[in-house]
Order: structure tokens, then C-alpha cells, then sequence
């Protein structure tokens, strides 16, 4: 995820050493001296995140990774960067909550990230890799979709996907980063009016005009950008809906069942937010009924029923606390509803 | 008729919003003419603080950046790492920089980040209308001290740049006050100097600038500047805590 980044154009990172997300900040510091890059250690949450700010308003491609408790103490510098208009780029690798919680996997932040980063009207975008592979996939992307719609975006991944060892290829593609910046504040060099940076605006209507304007924004992306993996839905009879490393261990519970004659399948958000809603209402059409799958006591249920809308039932099973599901025990959950269903 | 002063071109032609009296306005111009005088401003970024003058975004014709409460040196911090060869400086007030920003300034000094941070200290919050701020003084009478500040309770007042100068990473602390014109002028050759040091990659470089705030005070501009020299000065004495610039200062 660190080496994406840098392939990305990232040359600037600033972080607080928290686990699980270690890992990135330790590759960072190896990294970046050696190619001319910033490591910064900085000396809280808030002030990492305030670098990230004052980087971006320069315009360079900049990130920060962090987990859960971590991710609380910036969201003040999220919603000022979200307000400023800003591109970056945060890693949230979730540990359990709430509180100190526990170091250990979940997806009990899927509601802070998708709903508050921070206060006031904003959205960031998040990315939910499943795979090592995604992630390093979705890093370029995610840099590229921040900077074209000049917003902060967040990888959501889990304590698991931050541990895990697997193969990566990294894309020949180079990032996209010609898309100009001119409002920078690189110094006008006497050559332009000030570049201000900056999310005050004393007069409500201007400040509502902003975030009106921002709103049409998130339109556009909410009609472009939703991305899902769809597994064998178009003759399913039950759905589930799961991201991230939970998705993995849902798939093989959707092939048991299969073996067992339950016509399962899944759908994947890729993006959390925007959320892939039109896959689910396709899919509600057809299918009997929904189940969310999560590392938490249900988060992403709500989205799912948003976009079902009554149509078909939605039912939940989670784990939380640091607890990964298993296959065994979805597909205990798939048999459970299925036969209720009947 | 010949022009024997202008305003520098560095201040934009808005109109202020601070109050009569205010000493800001005497600060805001120190720091322009410093800017212009040494030529910087089209590479000069600054981070205007939350505070009565977080709207120096449009008072500075530099490029700006308006930070959250107290982050304005963690900004400034990415900006420099990200520009190195810009010139980069915070303008913060007492609240800003040595309440909710404490644990920004000490760490960017302690770097040496190469940025200038002017420091505003009128011993008082005046943005939310008078309340106590770390550098009230010790029986001030504010908004949350109506007994006057008890250290009992409200503890003591954070002197800043004694504080600083014990750190590795300051290159150079001064004091200065605005209350009449022979101090006027140190303030503005203090300034100047914290612009130079950047200039010349000497690092961390502060100046702290006592400041009045009649409205908040309850007191005619006058009789404000009278209570700076008669109260804060004493309190926070004026003069260099550090400097291992090796200018000809």
C-alpha cells in the first residue's frame, strides 16, 4: 500500500505510530529519504492530519494512515480539508471499538467513515479493498479520483488485510497526475491574484452556496464512480452483502452453499461511499431476500436497506469486538434464513 | 506633494474588521513591510490561526491558508515540507498558539522547522468576547475570570518564548510590545529578523508581539496600551530569549 503510493506520486507522508497500521508508517520512514520524499513523525493524530492540510494546499500528493482511535482525532482535520476543498488521501486500518476497543480485525467504523469524518455537510470518498492486489489498486485510484474531484479519500481496510502477506503486482499504468492545481498556494510569484485556502464562510448564504455546489459534486460521483463485485447474483435467492476481507470468508460460505443446493451469492461494495446502491436495487428485484455481513454489530445493513427500500427483507450477522467470522457460521446463518424463508 | 509613507503593497486594500484600537492592525502592517521589504512575497505562504484574526487570509495579498483552531504550525509544517523554498509564517494569538495549539508549537520548535510564527499576545480571548487565555494575568478580570484570575484554581499564565528557548530547535525568540513607537520599531526589526532567519535557512524563529484588546479590556485604546506597559510588560519582559542565528542583531 506504502510502495502504491509512492508509485502514485505520494512523496509526503505524515503519521503517529499506532497499531495495526505500523507497518505503512515503518515502510514510509525506510522509503521516502532515499527518494527525496518527507517521513514525518509528527507528535499527535491531529497535528499528522493538519500536515496533510498544509502539504495539499501546496498541491503535491500527500497520505497519512492511521486506525480507528487514530482516525477519531483527525477527523477535525478532515472535515477543514473536506471544507477547503483539498485532495489527500487517509488510511483507516480498523481495529475493534469503541474506545481503546482492541487491536485486532473489524469494520466497526464503516458509519465514521461513511457518515462522519468530521462535522458538517461533507463526504469523503472510501475505497474497501478486499485483497492486498485491490489495495495497491485502489491506492492509484483513489489518488486519482481525490485530486479530479478535489476531495479527501480513505482506504477502509481491517486489521486483517493490514497483516496479511500476499503477492502483489504493481500496475505499469503511472498515475494520473496531470491534473493541474491552479489553486495551489505555492507562492503567486507575482505573477497572479492570492490563492486562499480556506472553509469559512461568515455568511450563510455563501456558505450554503458552497456546500451546495459541493453536493452537486457528490452527485456526479454518486452517478459515476459506485463500484461492486458482483458473485454468481443473477439467479440467486439470497444475497449477501459484504466488503473488505469479510467478503473472502462470505465467498467460500456462498460456494458451500451452492454445493448444498442454496442459491447464494454475493454482492462486494468496492466503494463505501459513494455506496453501489443501484447493484443492490438490481439485484431486489430478483432475489428473495438480503443478508449484510460485518465485523461489527451492523453498520452497512443500513445502506443496504436504504437501497432496498422495503422491497425484500435485509437480514444482519456480524461478529465484532475483533472476532472474524466463519465460513462455518455464515453458512450456518445462509441455512438458517433460507430455511425460514421456505 | 511627495508620498513619505505608504501602506505596504504586501496589505490588501480590504477593510479591517478589528476594533477600534486594536493593535493588530499595527502588527498586520509590521509584517508586510517586512515581507516587502525583503522581497518574498510572491513565494510567501501564510496560515492566518482561528481567532480574532482568522480573516488575515484577506488582509495578506500573499497566498494563504486559513488552519484549524491551534494547527496553524502543523499546517505551516506541511506546507515547508512540501515547498522548501518558500518562505512560510503562522500568525497566531495567545489562545490559538499556547492553549489548544501547545502541543503544535512545541513540536514544530523542537523540529527546527525553518518557518516564522508571529505570536499575538493580548492576554485575553477576543474573537468569543473576553475569556480567560493562558496568558492572562495573574487577577485579570475576563469574561471566566469575574473574580479575577485566581491561580488557585485557573492556574498560572504560559510565558511562551522562555518556554521555547530551552528547546534545541529554536534558532530565534524574541519579545516585542506595540505600546509606543520606540518599541514599534524593535517589534518591526524583530519581525524583519524572523523573516531573514527563514530566508537564510537559520530555522525556527518566533516573535512574540504584546498586544492590546481595548474591547475586551473595558478600557479607551489609550488606556489599554497604558495597561500593557504597566501590567503585561512587567509580567512578560521584553527582549531576546534566544538566538543562535549569528546575525548582526
Amino acid at each position: 500500500m506504502a510502495e502504491a503510493a509512492i508509485k502514485s506520486g505520494c512523496r509526503h507522508f505524515f503519521g503517529y505510530p499506532i497499531t495495526p497500521q505500523t507497518e505503512v508508517a515503518a515502510y514510509m520512514a525506510k522509503r521516502m529519504p532515499k527518494i527525496g520524499g518527507t517521513y514525518l513523525q509528527a507528535e499527535s493524530e491531529i497535528a499528522a492530519i493538519n500536515m496533510v492540510l498544509g502539504a495539499a494546499s501546496a498541491g503535491v500528493r500527500v497520505m497519512t494512515s492511521s486506525s480507528s482511535p487514530g482516525i477519531s482525532l483527525k477527523t477535525e482535520g478532515i472535515s477543514y480539508i473536506a471544507g477547503s476543498d483539498l485532495p489527500c488521501l487517509i488510511i483507516n486500518v480498523q481495529r475493534g471499538g469503541p474506545g481503546l476497543g482492541g487491536i485486532q480485525p473489524s469494520q466497526a467504523d464503516y458509519w465514521q467513515a461513511t457518515r462522519a469524518t468530521g462535522h458538517g455537510d461533507f463526504h469523503i470518498l472510501v475505497f474497501a479493498p478486499s485483497t492486498i492486489q485491490e489495495m495497491v489498486d485502489l491506492v492509484y485510484t483513489a489518488y486519482d479520483k481525490a485530486d479530479e474531484y478535489r476531495m479527501p479519500a480513505m482506504i477502509l481496510a481491517d486489521g486483517m488485510l493490514g497483516q496479511m502477506m500476499e503477492p502483489v503486482e504493481f500496475p505499469e499504468k503511472e498515475a494520473d497526475q496531470k491534473i493541474e492545481k491552479p489553486w495551489a498556494t505555492t507562492g503567486h510569484q507575482n505573477k497572479r491574484a492570492h490563492n486562499i485556502v480556506n472553509s469559512l464562510y461568515l455568511d450563510p448564504n455563501e456558505l450554503e452556496q458552497k456546500v451546495v455546489e459541493r453536493f452537486k459534486r457528490y452527485e456526479r460521483i454518486k452517478e459515476k464512480e459506485p463500484l461492486a463485485e458482483e458473485y454468481l447474483v443473477d439467479d440467486a435467492d439470497i444475497v449477501l452483502v459484504s466488503f473488505g476481507a469479510t467478503s473472502r470468508i462470505v465467498k467460500s460460505a456462498v460456494n458451500s452453499a451452492r454445493a448444498m443446493g442454496i442459491k447464494a451469492g454475493m454482492i462486494r461494495p468496492i466503494t463505501l461511499w459513494p455506496f453501489p446502491e443501484k447493484a443492490i436495487q438490481k439485484a431486489a428485484d430478483t432475489v428473495s431476500c438480503f443478508m449484510s455481513v460485518e465485523m461489527s454489530m451492523g453498520q452497512m445493513v443500513d445502506d443496504v436497506r436504504l437501497a432496498v427500500n422495503g422491497k425484500k427483507p435485509v437480514y444482519f450477522f456480524g461478529r465484532t469486538g475483533g472476532i472474524i467470522p466463519s465460513p462455518a457460521e455464515v453458512l450456518e446463518q445462509i441455512q438458517k434464513t433460507m430455511g425460514g424463508a421456505k | 506633494m511627495a508620498v513619505v509613507f505608504e501602506k505596504p503593497k504586501t496589505l490588501s486594500d480590504a477593510t479591517l474588521h478589528y476594533c477600534p484600537g486594536c493593535t493588530h492592525g499595527i502588527i498586520h502592517t509590521l509584517v508586510a513591510q517586512a515581507i516587502e521589504e525583503l522581497g518574498i512575497e510572491g513565494k510567501t505562504v501564510g496560515v492566518a490561526p482561528v481567532g480574532c484574526a482568522v480573516m488575515a487570509y484577506n488582509y495578506f495579498t500573499c497566498d494563504m491558508v486559513e488552519a484549524p483552531h491551534g494547527r496553524a504550525p502543523a499546517v505551516a509544517t506541511g506546507l515547508k515540507r512540501a515547498l522548501p523554498e518558500n518562505i512560510i509564517f503562522t500568525y497566531q494569538g495567545d489562545g490559538d498558539l499556547a492553549a489548544i495549539g501547545t502541543a503544535e508549537t512545541v513540536h514544530s520548535a523542537t523540529r527546527g522547522e525553518n518557518i516564522t510564527v508571529i505570536f499575538v499576545n493580548n492576554a485575553i480571548y477576543g474573537m468569543t468576547g473576553g475569556q480567560m487565555a493562558p496568558t492572562s494575568l495573574p487577577g485579570q478580570i475576563t469574561q471566566t475570570t469575574p473574580y479575577g484570575r485566581d491561580v488557585s484554581t485557573a492556574g498560572y499564565p504560559v510565558r511562551i518564548c522562555e518556554m521555547l528557548s530551552t528547546l534545541d530547535g529554536v534558532a530565534y525568540a524574541e519579545r516585542v510590545s506595540v505600546d509606543c513607537v520606540p518599541n514599534i520599531r524593535k517589534a518591526k526589526a524583530a519581525i524583519q529578523k524572523a523573516f531573514e532567519n527563514q530566508v537564510n535557512q537559520k530555522g525556527f524563529s518566533i516573535v512574540e508581539v504584546l498586544s492590546s484588546c481595548p474591547t475586551n479590556w473595558g478600557l479607551t485604546p489609550v488606556e489599554a496600551l497604558d495597561w500593557l506597559r504597566d501590567n503585561m510588560i512587567p509580567y512578560y519582559p521584553l527582549g531576546v530569549y534566544k538566538d543562535i542565528t549569528g546575525g548582526d542583531k
